[in-house]
């Protein structure tokens, strides 16, 4: 069997600023097929009212600059071209962006922490965000999303060479907040690049983080924790497009799920392209489903180009609480309860555990508890 | 005085299509406190099956007979209840738990059993100390349950478990399974100092007699299709070290 130049998966070859170069989403198309539109307050369609607030307030950490700047800026929109019609719709709305710079050769160990706070889930909102990591500098980057909002928007990571970036996004929504998300990070030579999603809260929440290359020795860890309760839709779309040599992936989101009518939908497209010898990448997703009447679609996908790789994988396994867990656990006298609870906090917490910054890690925890109790 | 009796006990496994299987068919025991008991038996004889029986396991469903301890009825108990009671089994096979970490699971199982939870640095220096009877390399504490463990470092595990939970009656499933020597004799000790006190009582499930030139058994039973056959004192290991279990096998099929 030869190797084909092009992939087969078409998903994301359209890219365009323009939202009109995109057909509004019937729910028939691959990238949509699984996403409840109804419930997308027409962010989709150009339906959407937007005169919504979602309000930033930033805490910079020494030596990070944090800029308010208009739609002009020429510094936005250099990581990503649009790939899907809310994106381009994001890009087209927005009124006012932040970047956040860490300059070259400036290594940062506190977090600068971006809050969007959501006042209004009835009318649309718009977001842009830009964070440029300049070569060799090092930085954390918080992202807290709260309160009710119907939003959409996209962020930007420009990890310069030998530059490290390290991401946290929480996705705390209050029940009735609508936000989709893109999340696109380009990696310069020897960049690094590692990305918590942590998503609890929203009626729905659709995120999709990218990786491209820019040159080789690229490295990206992409990791995700999700709680999804009932009537509650959280999706997460990866794409880690590798065509260029040398560089590496990994992938871990792992979900619960509790109650009727929670749907957690996770999709991993991983492409080696043909010039990407000597790649590296693995991605995984698991789901523990708590109880009945929940839905999990999980679709990896890798396609692979060139013949030379250092390893390609992927697995996905969604289930239930295994008995031989709990049996153990409550052999030890353990309540089912709490055997319950250690088993969901061990298979969520091996990710919360890698989460460099103290107070966020404590605070990932708390929530999850949260989400235990209810 | 603690004492685990079991009478008559009928236990099957599965429904479903192809119907129940009865797996053992009519057990006494009676295990005191100060007292070791081995049962010695063939693979399939039911040897296990009685060991997850006694715990609650909810792959086995009990048709008939009863299993007290201290008089309290065990069948009547949940899984973990039977732990609060003061039962322990000690896994054949225990399982890899991801994520939950030595330290927190024993102390989640102390608190449990104890009633209430021990203060950090009582527990810190306990588990210590009972980690370096069994020459269990601290750094396990940190690690998740059983993942990644040797066979012999799973039932050490299992061990310190035993110490620090200090139950009534101990079911030790096929612990000596698996072990090289110097494992099996760490182990052994640890279940020693666990008999010790005479005031805890031992049921210990073998098929092979190695273990018990280490932990010395007041009675031996032998299993054989779902029953006791033959119950002894110790020279019966002798016995069956010397002659196997092939006329049990027999007198258990024809029974």
């Amino acid at each position: 069997m030869g190797l084909d130049e092009r992939p087969l998966s078409t998903l994301h070859e359209k890219a365009s600023y323009d939202v009109a170069d995109f057909e509004v989403p019937t729910g028939r198309e691959e990238e949509w097929r699984f996403t409840p539109l109804r419930r997308l307050r027409g962010l989709h369609n150009g339906t959407a009212e937007g005169d919504g607030k979602v309000i930033a307030d930033v805490e910079a950490a020494p030596g990070v600059t944090v800029e308010t700047v208009g739609r002009d800026d020429p510094r936005l929109g250099r990581a990503f071209v649009p790939a899907d019609r809310v994106s381009a719709q994001a890009w087209a709305s927005f009124a006012q962006a932040t970047v956040v710079t860490v300059p070259k050769e400036t290594e940062v160990a506190e977090p600068t922490v971006l809050r969007f706070r959501g006042e209004d889930a009835g009318a649309a909102a718009y977001g842009h965000t830009t964070v440029v990591v300049e070569p060799f500098a090092r930085a954390t980057v918080v992202l807290a999303h709260r309160g009710r909002a119907t939003y959409a928007d996209n962020v930007e990571f420009v990890v310069g060479d030998g530059a490290a970036l390290s991401v946290i996004s929480l996705q705390d929504w209050d029940d009735d907040a609508v936000h989709v998300s893109h999340q696109h990070a380009r990696l310069g030579r020897d960049a690094r690049f590692v990305s918590h999603n942590v998503t609890l809260g929203g009626d729905l929440v659709r995120l999709s983080p990218s990786v491209v290359y820019d040159a080789p020795g690229g490295d990206a860890e992409l990791y995700g924790v999700y709680f999804v309760d009932g009537g509650q839709h959280l999706e997460h779309r990866l794409f880690v497009d590798h065509d260029r040599p040398h560089c590496r992936s990994r992938v871990d989101y792992r979900g619960a799920l509790q109650d009727a009518d929670a749907h957690a939908v996770w999709i991993g497209d991983v492409i080696i392209r043909a010039e990407a010898e000597g790649t590296d990448t693995y991605e995984l997703n698991r789901n523990l489903v708590l109880t009945d009447g929940t839905r999990v679609d999980s679709v990896p996908n890798l396609e692979i180009l060139t013949g030379e790789v250092v390893g390609a994988g992927h697995a996905s396994a969604s289930g239930r609480l295994d008995d031989e867990h709990l049996f153990y656990l409550q052999a030890r006298g353990i309540s089912l309860d709490e055997a319950r609870r250690m088993v969901v906090r061990g298979f969520l917490g091996q990710l919360v555990e890698r989460i460099e910054v103290p107070e966020v890690r404590e605070k990932v925890r708390e929530a999850i508890e949260a989400e235990l109790d209810r | 005085m603690a004492t685990l009796e079991i009478r008559d006990l009928h236990v099957s496994v599965g429904d479903g299509a192809e119907g129940a299987k009865e797996i053992l068919r009519g057990v006494d025991l009676t295990v005191r406190a100060g007292e070791t008991h081995a049962i010695m038996g063939p693979n399939g004889s039911g040897k296990s099956t009685l060991a997850y029986a006694i715990a609650g396991h909810p792959k086995y469903t009990v048709t008939s007979g009863s299993v007290t301890l201290d008089g309290e009825d065990v069948l009547a108990m949940s899984v973990d209840e039977r732990a609060r009671a003061g039962l322990f089994l000690a896994m054949q096979y225990p399982v890899e738990v991801p994520g939950v970490s030595v330290s927190n699971f024993l102390r989640s199982a102390v608190t449990a059993v104890r009633g209430e939870a021990p203060k950090l640095r009582d527990f810190a220096k306990e588990m210590k100390g009972a980690m370096d009877a069994l020459s269990i390399d601290p750094a396990f504490a940190q690690r998740s349950l059983n993942e990644g463990f040797s066979g012999g470092e799973k039932k050490r595990h299992e061990i310190l478990q035993l110490e620090m939970l200090k139950p009534k009656v101990a079911v030790l499933d096929e612990t000596d399974s698996g072990l090289d020597v110097d494992a099996l004799k760490v182990v052994s000790e640890g279940v020693n100092r666990f008999g010790s006190g005479g005031d805890t009582g031992v049921l210990l499930i073998t098929h092979y007699t190695r273990i018990l030139r280490y932990v010395k058994p007041d009675f031996v039973h032998v299993f054989a299709a779902g029953r006791v056959v033959a119950a002894g004192g110790p020279e019966l290991a002798e016995e069956l070290e010397n002659e196997g279990y092939e006329k049990y096998v027999k007198a258990g099929a024809s029974s």
